[in-house]
């Protein structure tokens, strides 16, 4: 996730008051209170966490790290807010029995942000990348949480629902549901060529990897284009490329498909930007070749 | 960004170092396991104290499990859904001083065996002799395990069999052949169970019977009448067979009772075991559950507390396969082993090696898991385990069979298996919606591991230096003393392979001594009987064991090691009629046949 996991309009609403502002959800506290309500319903009923000292060791790395990486390349403090979405999220998915992956790999997605940057963005959504980074480099020592949380319908309807609801408010539910809807008609798909229950194609979006992934990942404004349309585009692009995986038996599909499909858009994106800057440069230098249209 | 060029470099160079951490750790363990396999054989006597060589040919033993064949409509995931009921008990049936091998089947008609210890190193199946070989016809169920007790104190241990099906008791004719007396004793008609375990939970000197399901005791799993069998959560599932206590009436009857004294479960059983945890006298129960969390049952004397939350075991959910206790640290306190599943990549949960905290007041005990620090935490989707201690040298170690579906190396079902079981519940629940299994291996051709124990906290694994090389679907292991030589062999029943016996070669020099344990007040068998060994300024403490690990059970006979030049100061005998027996002047590298004071 990155410096706001889920999309934060730019303004408050002019004139409304301290507490209107927080029920109409515009502040960067939202997204953080919300993975942590998550993890607070999963440990609580499930006991979901591998453990509190790993989770808060990759909470406490990411914020670290964040904080120092900020003061020296952007020489300002950071909001943390990102940052300890970041870490709560690695220290969500990642299975490890040891403690070090949970640091390694929440300071290479915090680190990705400054790295891995083109034309002033960065490309990689940074849980997906430091995931994705530590899954193949050390399926050995780390799995991602995928059949390690509940399966009942009750806690998948809240989270569903309330995940929802902020999305709408955030304005980014058109990539879940775009997301949602391209998942669904091809997992039919898949099932109808690979001659499987279409229930176990479905499966997965059942689990509660699915739902960080839906609700925190792929509506990262910072890793996602701007366009309404292309951000549709991208989310239904990124369900391809996820089934594609599936053909090939892969258990993380849907992160090794965005890992792939969102930084390609970006660049796609910052292309075109610059083709239109330039486009639009060119235009305003017609004047003085005299070159105008009426 | 606002820095320059250095700067950005350096940063560089620290993001290079980050990623580069995962390969560095991984390459570093490679070559410690790498370093591991490359010993010679020759030396190992020397350097780890013992080895196993593989005599189950010339020993005479040439069984081959056979899984069971369920209802047609399970057949796209039958390797799967009739993945288990490899089991072997160590026994002296007839007690003729020398330890027999039971091991069951589980193809509808197959045949069970009861291997006769010749006292020659070769055994002999008389299982159809003695009429305990054909109990797996159909409409009976197939056998999943054996445990044996002496439940009328007879002097003869009886057969109690678990089954997916008819759960069966086989009184023990002084060692000439078995009596069928389930119906007498009271059993109900059908149980899928995979644990049970004989003890005496109220010291009234009868053994009791402890029995595990797994699948709802409603299902016959030949005659489905929905595939709406399976769990209905990977690892919150309550939806498995009841538990039951059969209380030893005395008069070859059981009263079922595990309600009334507190039991109240429907976890998906897999492993059980009995012994005094909380230090009360009286003998707990860990039951460890697949598809969830552990539970302990504390015995006050009167009813049962499940205190597994409150221990520390029963909080993380995971798939436990196994219930072995040992004195890890030679300090009188037992540590309890749980297997559990890991796969690179996928599913990493480790096993846990559950260690009582020093210094808590509690009624329940208090555990925490020690597993990675002791270094017995990963051995892939680990099955049957027990603790002995394998090379003499007074510190238990710890065997670990392993491997769940060996099928073609090549494919594996672990992506559907990971697909549907992190799904909701209607979907997990319903075996119509799991994928074909279609040839596909799951975490098969597994390597075990052989822990040895340094004493000093830390476990390594010398499998493959040992001569432990078999990559068979393990499912349980005993241990015991087979060739009477004063050295730990191991049994390990494979589902769909061979029967292994792994004999045990130490070095002389690492001493040994033995007790073999009757009970007067105390039920026969003396299970529960605990003994408390003191040498050379420390203490080990061993249970007689009504059945342990998984669907095992290890020899009555308690065997420790000593190490070189011991001294032994006394052993002390704790029997479950609560009698206490102190044994003074003991000698090395003997068997003491001790009977409880009248």
């Amino acid at each position: 996730m990155s410096h706001q996991t889920v999309a934060i309009p730019a303004q408050q609403p002019s004139g409304a008051p301290g507490w209107k502002s927080w029920l109409t959800l515009n502040n960067r506290f939202v997204p953080p209170l919300f993975i942590t309500l998550i993890l607070l319903l999963g440990e609580f009923t499930y006991g979901i966490l591998e453990s509190y000292q790993k989770t808060l060791l990759a909470i406490g790395t990411a914020i670290l790290v964040e904080m120092i990486l900020a003061r020296i390349f952007v020489g300002k403090w950071p909001h943390v807010a990102s940052a300890y979405i970041t870490g709560i999220s690695v220290g969500i998915l990642l299975r490890s029995p040891a403690y070090w992956p949970y640091a390694v790999c929440a300071a290479i997605a915090i680190t990705s942000k400054y790295v891995l940057r083109y034309k002033g963005r960065h490309l990689w959504n940074p849980s997906n990348f430091g995931i994705c980074v530590v899954l193949f480099l050390l399926p050995a020592s780390v799995a991602m949480l995928s059949i390690q949380w509940g399966n009942n319908m009750w806690s998948l309807l809240v989270i569903w629902l309330l995940g929802s609801v902020i999305i709408w408010r955030l304005r980014r539910f058109h990539i879940t549901a775009t997301y949602v809807a391209s998942f669904l008609v091809l997992a039919v798909l898949r099932a109808w060529i690979i001659h499987q229950p279409v229930l176990a194609e479905i499966s997965p979006i059942t689990g509660p990897e699915y739902q960080l992934f839906i609700f925190f990942m792929i509506t990262d404004p910072k890793t996602t284009v701007r366009s309404r349309k292309g951000q549709c585009v991208v989310a239904f692009l990124v369900a391809v490329l996820e089934m594609l995986f599936r053909f090939d038996q892969s258990v993380y599909a849907e992160l090794y498909a965005l890992f792939w499909v969102g930084p390609i858009a970006m660049l796609i994106e910052i292309w075109l930007d610059g083709r239109r800057k330039k486009q639009e440069s060119t235009a305003v230098l017609v004047p003085s070749s005299g070159l105008v249209h009426p | 960004m606002k820095r320059g060029p250095i700067a950005r470099l350096f940063l560089i160079l620290f993001f290079a170092g980050l990623i580069a951490t995962p390969v560095v750790m991984t390459r570093v363990s490679a070559r410690n396991k790498t370093a591991a396999a490359h010993f010679d054989a020759n030396s190992v006597l020397s350097r780890y104290g013992f080895y196993f060589q593989e005599v189950s040919r010339q020993a005479g033993i040439n069984f081959v499990h056979q899984a069971p064949s369920l209802d047609p409509q399970l057949a796209p995931i039958m390797p799967e859904v009739a993945s288990m009921g490899a089991s072997v008990s160590i026994v002296d049936y007839d007690q003729d001083g020398w330890s027999d091998i039971y091991v069951t089947n589980s193809r509808e008609g197959s045949k069970n065996a009861l291997y006769h210890n010749n006292h020659d190193g070769t055994f002999t199946d008389i299982a159809p002799q003695l009429g305990i070989a054909n109990l797996n016809e159909p409409g009976t169920g197939v056998s999943m395990g054996a445990v044996w007790g002496d439940y009328d104190n007879d002097g003869y241990p009886d057969l109690f069999l678990i089954k997916w099906g008819r759960p069966e008791l086989f009184h023990n004719d002084h060692g000439h052949g078995f009596t069928r007396v389930s119906e007498q004793a009271g059993f109900p008609k059908w149980i899928n169970a995979n644990t049970a375990v004989w003890f005496d939970y109220d010291g009234d000197g009868l053994l009791d019977l402890f029995v595990g399901g797994y699948y709802n005791e409603n299902i016959d799993l030949w005659h489905l009448k929905t595939t709406k069998i399976m769990p209905d959560s990977f690892e919150y599932a309550k939806n498995g067979g009841r538990k039951y206590l059969f209380h030893n009436l005395g008069n070859g009857k059981f009263e079922e009772v595990s309600a009334k004294l507190g039991i109240n479960s429907r976890r998906w059983s897999l492993a059980s075991g009995a012994a005094d945890l909380s230090g009360t006298g009286h003998p707990d129960l860990f039951i460890a559950n697949d598809y969830g969390v552990s539970e302990l049952y504390v015995n006050d004397g009167k009813r049962f507390h499940e205190e597994g939350e409150q221990s520390g075991v029963g909080f993380s959910p995971k798939s436990g396969m196994n219930v072995a206790f040992g004195d890890i640290f030679n300090q009188g306190k037992y540590s309890v082993y749980v297997s559990n599943i890991s796969e690179d990549g996928i599913l990493i949960q480790g096993n846990n090696l559950w260690v009582p905290k020093e210094g808590i007041s509690s009624d329940a005990p208090q555990y925490e898991n020690m597993a990675r620090d002791l270094g017995v935490e990963l051995g892939g989707w680990s099955f049957g385990a027990q603790f002995g201690d394998f090379n003499n040298d007074g510190n238990l170690d710890l065997f670990l069979t392993n491997g769940y579906i060996s099928l073609d190396r090549n494919r594996s079902y672990w992506y559907d298996f990971a697909k549907v079981a992190g799904g909701n519940s209607t979907i997990i629940g319903d075996a119509n919606n799991w994928p074909a299994f279609d040839g596909r291996s799951l975490s098969g051709y597994q390597q075990k591991r052989v822990w040895i124990n340094d004493g000093a906290g830390k476990f390594e694994d010398v499998a493959q230096a040992v001569g432990i090389k078999d990559v068979h679907d393990g499912r349980s292991v005993a241990v015991g003393d087979l060739w009477n030589q004063g050295v730990l062999d191991v049994v390990v029943a494979n589902q769909n392979g061979p029967v292994l016996i792994y004999k045990n070669t130490v070095d002389p020099q690492n001493k040994w001594i033995e007790f073999q344990l009757e009970g007067t007040k105390s039920n026969r068998s003396a299970i529960g009987a605990e003994v408390s060994l003191f040498w050379n300024g420390q203490q080990q403490i061993q249970e007689v064991s009504g059945g342990s690990g998984f669907a095992a059970q290890n020899d009555l006979r308690l065997h420790f090691g000593l190490g070189k030049n011991p001294q032994i100061e006394k052993a002390v005998i704790r029997w479950p009629s609560g009698q206490i027996q102190t044994l003074d002047n003991l000698a090395p590298n003997q068997l003491y046949k001790v009977k409880e004071q009248q």
